[in-house]
């Protein structure tokens, strides 16, 4: 019985491996090692961002079953948590998945930043994993809206109107906007945005960022470059990291099942362009830090001045945090550099630092 | 637990340990249970329109105001639960409720006034307009009819 089932798998696997060459595949993952070090903790974070977006794909098709944008948007949201069974784990999954991936990602860039993982030949890694941020915090902003509730309302009204204070760029945030209010033509827009366009942006950039890895492997810290090469130590990736990853994984789908549901996401009252905004609004804490930077900087600089200075100074430190690999030229030559990471450091520092004062402000 | 040494070398040659079946054995338990935990939800959460319209489908009665309105020798359609039925007033005191969903492949049927006879224009099926008998084309089984009484400032309709 036991040989009839193996001869049958046996040939079974032979067809399709003379079809698609499994073998090579399953070769070249068993050469492909990882590095292990005191710092091979750090290496599963952009896997637990990914298995987070993998999260937010399958909840999100499932919301889109019952979610109507446009002017039924709040009233199909209510429905969905508090009607629909079973609605409000879902919605609430998607919601707690979309701030963790937001999370995995600050650890996964910031680790790379200070293991120098975006030297030479690794660059485009770097920015192409800047642009998957950037591409997450705007997949954050729009589905933010989507509900249509009070702290939704408001928090798209603040966001849409820092840009809009820049002279030239209101017609631009109009077009955005869908009309000089957020109102039904904004979540139509913000939801093309966030389930069509977005993700059609993100995918093909995140296989470019995960090709990438394949080709170049784990990037190696400076303390570990001083090691000899003979001394250094390497699992195969496959099944070793393979299985590690899939056990970090199973370890982030336990967390984010009991966060949501021992701590359900709220839907707020129901936006009204007439009511005043609620006291205390404040918005989602990945993007506390710049706006508690650009509300500095009003109060040090009171009118446009201070908006256009805090906007022009976010986007300096965005380009210089992006350009990091073209003028990092001490790491590359195996010499600790220090005065990247202290900016690294001061970068960190500032964001964290403005983020509480953000909380405490509120 | 031990094993002589002719059952260790046993165990070794075979293609399947003790050891490798009972972990094999948990990771597929525990992957059932994931699998559970998670599809349990989805698929309520997706049944859930149709677990709805099995409450509606319980409906007995239905009142249809001004129904007795309806013009001799014509037709209206109706809701009953979530089926869509069919009132002809045959003459003036004479009703026929029926549902409209076709037994061939449940397309909605409508009333012909001049032929009288009701027909689905799907496949061509003919039922009877009085009884809801299948007359002719591909339906397998009659309409069900329901019973008419009238009541005031309209008409009653129940199941039979």
């Amino acid at each position: 019985m036991n040989t009839l089932f193996q001869n049958a798998f046996k040939t079974a696997y032979n067809w399709v491996d003379e079809r698609l060459n499994i073998g090579d595949a399953i070769a070249f993952a068993g050469k492909k090692t990882v590095p292990e070090h005191k710092h091979s903790f750090w290496y599963y974070w952009g896997g637990i961002s990914m298995f987070f977006f993998i999260v937010q794909c399958l909840t999100g098709v499932l919301l889109m079953i019952y979610y109507r944008p446009g002017a039924e948007a709040y009233e199909s949201v209510r429905q969905i948590t508090n009607e629909i069974k079973f609605g409000w784990l879902i919605r609430s999954v998607h919601s707690w998945s979309a701030n963790l991936m937001v999370l995995a990602i600050f650890i996964h860039m910031f680790s790379v930043f200070f293991m120098k993982a975006y030297r030479a030949p690794r660059e485009f890694g770097w920015w192409s994993g800047v642009a998957l941020l950037v591409l997450t915090t705007i997949f954050g902003f729009s589905g933010y809206l989507l509900p249509m509730d009070e702290l939704a309302y408001f928090a798209t009204k603040v966001g849409l109107g820092i840009p809009g204070s820049m002279p030239g760029a209101s017609v631009l945030v109009d077009l955005v906007r869908g009309g000089a209010e957020v109102g039904d033509a904004t979540i139509q827009r913000f939801f093309t945005l966030h389930v069509v366009v977005l993700p059609a942006l993100f995918v093909p950039l995140l296989g470019f960022h995960l090709w990438l890895v394949q080709k170049h492997g784990n990037a190696i810290p400076p303390s570990e470059e001083l090691t000899p090469v003979s001394e250094r130590r390497s699992i195969p990736f496959f099944p070793n990291f393979f299985a590690k990853d899939l056990a970090v994984w199973l370890i982030a789908l336990n967390v984010l099942a009991v966060l949501a549901a021992l701590f359900p996401w709220d839907l707020g009252k129901q936006a009204d362009s007439l009511s005043p905004a609620p006291v205390g609004i404040h918005p989602e804490w990945y993007f506390m830090s710049s706006f508690q930077i650009l509300k500095l900087f009003g109060r040090w600089f009171p009118g446009t001045l201070g908006e256009v200075l805090g906007i022009l100074v976010f986007n300096l430190g965005l380009v210089l945090w992006m350009l990091v690999p073209l003028y990092d030229r001490e790491s590359p030559s195996g010499v600790k550099a220090r005065r990247v990471t202290y900016f690294g450091l001061a970068v960190l520092a500032i964001t964290l630092i403005t983020t509480f004062w953000g909380y405490w402000e509120v | 637990m031990s094993n002589s040494p002719d059952q260790k070398s046993n165990e070794e040659n075979a293609p399947l340990t003790r050891r490798t079946f009972i972990l094999a054995g948990a990771g597929v338990a525990a992957g059932a249970c994931y699998a559970a935990a998670m599809g349990y939800p989805v698929y309520r959460y997706l049944a859930d329109p149709s677990e709805r319209a099995q409450s509606a489908v319980a409906v007995k009665e239905v009142f249809l105001k001004d129904a007795d309105k309806l013009p001799v020798g014509t037709a209206m359609m109706f809701k009953f639960g979530v089926k869509p039925a069919l009132l002809i007033r045959h003459a003036e005191n004479e009703w026929t409720a029926l549902t409209a969903v076709c037994t061939h492949l449940a397309c909605t049927v409508q009333y012909d006034q001049n032929k009288k006879h009701i027909f689905c224009a799907c496949h061509g099926g003919v039922y009877d307009a009085k009884t809801g008998a299948n007359v002719s084309g591909p339906p397998p089984k009659p309409l069900a009819k329901f019973q008419v009484a009238p009541a005031q400032g309209g008409l009653t309709i129940s199941l039979t």
